[in-house]
């Protein structure tokens, strides 16, 4: 038997809605102003998400196919016509609904899938949610459970773990040659977008610091003021390459602007300290030669490109696994969900105290000799304290406010008694 | 005689202890090294800390059995041998830990067991010009040196592997399941220059010990110059890290070199 309340679930997102519609869509007044629009529809919970890529609703009712309609027409308000409206957005109900909350919790459902961004975006809309006051205990249950399921995903899966983009590649690599970045020091050479973003990420990682070389010295002076750094001349290279780290090129040189065979005499004044270079440039400006030096490194465009493909792939074998957990925990909490209702908890907290009642006199009774009739006196007294004991609780979940459907109360006992974990351990 | 025949026979058990126990250890790393599975990796450790245990126990066993430092015959120095690595690899492991080292390091540990094994569990009784307290002293130290060597030996393969999925830029299996290069180089400094200390001391004592059952400190023989040869090939190694920073590819495969000369050595000097 399912719960009075339903959960229900609306959205539009990369996949399901062109960019033009979800602009118009997208909350421009914030979470503060959704929210209290949404209050007049008079839901018992509810909650907002919306991110570049998405804009998502979850509510409780008791009816969803009248209120779908409702919350449709305020998600969509005068910015599509209504025919349009199923073809833009996905409804789902119950199971399904904590499905694709959970799948989207852990990443599966994001544009580039096991970005950490979205768990921080789902926490900062739940903050704004239950701040207002618009959760409730389904809701507050739902979305904690969404955060453990995320971050169970992430430790138990390598959904995470792999570089998907040039510059974090770079960053994965080099931490694979220097282990920690800390004090280490950058030199960049020419300034491209790619290049810069190469160097923000790197910065991000805790490199010491970076310094800028450009054939227009007012150019690098500008860049390194944005990185903290110092900015040098191309004539200065050589001697910049005994103390820096990592060396990203991006000029757009037409031939070779650092030889291999400038670069093997450096190695001894660096007492071989590694040196990882990588080219992003086209053409290339680094000596492909440069790679068989002993303790260099050397890395293009196309073999960052390559690692970035490779853990694509690997991503989508984790994502399996992923979906599975995703699966159980929904199962989870569905069963969950089903509990919060007068029937099963009251059978749960009888089944409970019968068992505590029968494993203590068990025990009890082991270790002493009597007669069967005292055996039986005994038994009965236990029987009693325990019957009168829940007495009262059972009233009161069997009062006219429970079965109502008080989810709140019903989540209480079952909290109190600790009925959660029985269920799980039985 | 029943004492006699009392310590044979838990010396015994004790041994097939061992190699059960390290050979579960070894295959949880192996199956961790796979799988990634965190629990496995607390397992396997804790398997091995029981197998360094069991070892002790033999060691002290035999001793009690045969009535000196059991480290003379070929099966004895290559069971402490393997005793000396499991323990710096756990002095190490509370130190400071490098990712999936300890897969490398056990299965070098149960391949010495294995070995030890295959040798004959006799006991050589010891010629009367041997019995001295030096015996302990300079095989012991000695041997606890190699098993210093020994973790700069997986070190370096590990170093090896990971350098060439680096440089040939195709990122495979070991990429992700191998730590940094650096937090390698620095792991086979560290174990490099433990163990060539121990090498060291352990050479001087041979040195004295001659000098007392022999009457001169230096004759010559094949053991004494595989030891010398030894010494030399990591010295070389130390005094290069130390000069010009030696380090990487070149210096991970002369690591591999010098413990092969330790093998080929041990085999030479024993049988």
């Amino acid at each position: 038997m399912m719960s009075a309340k339903h959960i229900s679930l609306i959205g539009v997102n990369h996949k399901s809605t062109p960019l033009e519609v979800r602009e118009k869509i997208s909350l421009i007044g914030g979470y503060e102003d959704a929210l209290a629009r949404l209050r007049k529809y008079r839901l018992p919970e509810y909650y907002l998400l919306s991110t570049c890529n998405r804009v998502e609703l979850i509510w409780v009712s008791d009816d969803p196919g009248e209120t779908t309609s409702d919350m449709l027409g305020f998600l969509f308000g005068d910015t599509v016509e209504p025919e349009h409206w199923d073809g833009y957005s996905y409804v789902f109900h119950d199971g399904n609904a904590v499905n694709h909350l959970f799948r989207v919790s852990s990443s599966l459902d994001s544009l580039v899938v096991g970005e950490a961004q979205i768990l921080g975006q789902i926490k900062e809309a739940y903050r704004y949610a239950s701040r207002h006051g618009c959760t409730g205990p389904l809701l507050n249950k739902l979305l904690h459970k969404s955060f453990s399921v995320a971050k169970r995903v992430r430790s138990e899966t390598g959904i995470g773990s792999a570089a998907v983009s040039i510059s974090s590649a770079a960053v994965e690599l080099a931490r694979k040659i220097f282990g920690s970045l800390a004090g280490k020091k950058v030199l960049l050479i020419g300034a491209g977008e790619m290049a810069e973003l190469a160097a923000e990420h790197l910065l991000g990682q805790g490199v010491e610091s970076i310094c800028v070389a450009n054939r227009t010295l007012s150019r690098a002076v500008d860049l390194a003021a944005r990185f903290k750094g110092g900015a040098c001349s191309l004539e200065e290279l050589k001697s910049q390459m005994e103390t820096v780290d990592i060396i990203i090129s991006s000029t757009g040189a037409s031939g070779l602007i650092i030889q291999s065979g400038e670069v093997r005499p450096l190695m001894r004044i660096r007492r071989n300290r590694p040196l990882f270079f990588i080219d992003i440039a086209v053409p290339r400006d680094l000596d492909p030669a440069l790679n068989e030096i002993e303790n260099v490194f050397l890395y293009d465009i196309d073999d960052l490109s390559q690692v970035v493909e490779m853990n694509r792939s690997e991503r989508e074998k984790e994502a399996v696994k992923a979906g599975r957990i995703v699966d159980e925990e929904t199962l989870k909490f569905v069963k969950w969900q089903e509990g919060l209702t007068v029937t099963p908890t009251i059978t749960a907290l009888r089944r409970k105290a019968d068992r505590i009642c029968s494993q203590e006199i068990e025990r009890t009774l082991a270790k002493m000799e009597l007669s069967a009739a005292d055996r039986k006196k005994i038994e009965f007294l236990a029987r009693s304290i325990t019957a009168k004991m829940l007495h009262d609780p059972m009233q009161f979940l069997k009062s006219d406010s429970c079965r109502k459907g008080e989810d709140a109360k019903i989540d209480m006992v079952r909290t109190v008694f600790g009925l959660e974990n029985d269920d799980e351990t039985n | 005689m029943d004492r006699q025949m009392l310590l044979n026979e838990i010396n015994y058990l004790l041994f097939v202890a061992v190699l059960a126990v390290t050979f579960l250890s070894c295959a949880a790393y192996v199956v961790f090294f796979v799988t990634q599975r965190n629990q496995l990796r607390k397992t396997a450790r804790m398997l091995l800390l029981v197998s360094w245990c069991l070892q002790s126990g033999y060691i002290l066993s035999r001793y009690l059995s045969i009535g000196h430092t059991p480290i003379t015959t070929y099966h004895e120095a290559v069971f402490f041998f393997a005793w000396a690595a499991t323990s710096a690899y756990l002095s190490f492991r509370w130190r400071y830990t490098v990712k999936n080292f300890g897969t490398f390091v056990s299965l070098l540990i149960f391949a010495l067991l294995i070995v030890s094994a295959l040798t004959s569990r006799q006991v050589i009784p010891l010629e009367p010009a041997l019995r001295s307290w030096w015996l302990p002293v300079h095989a012991g130290i000695s041997l606890i040196a190699y098993g210093f060597l020994g973790l700069a030996f997986c070190g370096a393969l590990m170093y090896l592997l990971q350098e060439r999925e680096l440089k040939s830029r195709k990122l495979g299996y070991f990429f992700t399941r191998l730590p940094s290069l650096d937090s390698l180089d620095q792991l086979n400094s560290h174990c490099l220059a433990v163990g060539f200390s121990f090498l060291t001391v352990g050479m001087i004592a041979g040195i004295l010990w001659s000098k007392q059952a022999w009457g001169t400190y230096w004759r010559w023989n094949v053991k004494e110059v595989c030891s010398l040869l030894i010494w030399f090939i990591y010295l070389v190694q130390i005094h290069q890290r130390f000069t010009v920073g030696w380090r990487g590819r070149r210096a991970a495969l002369m690591i591999v070199a010098g413990f092969a000369v330790v093998l080929v050595t041990l085999w030479v000097v024993l049988t």
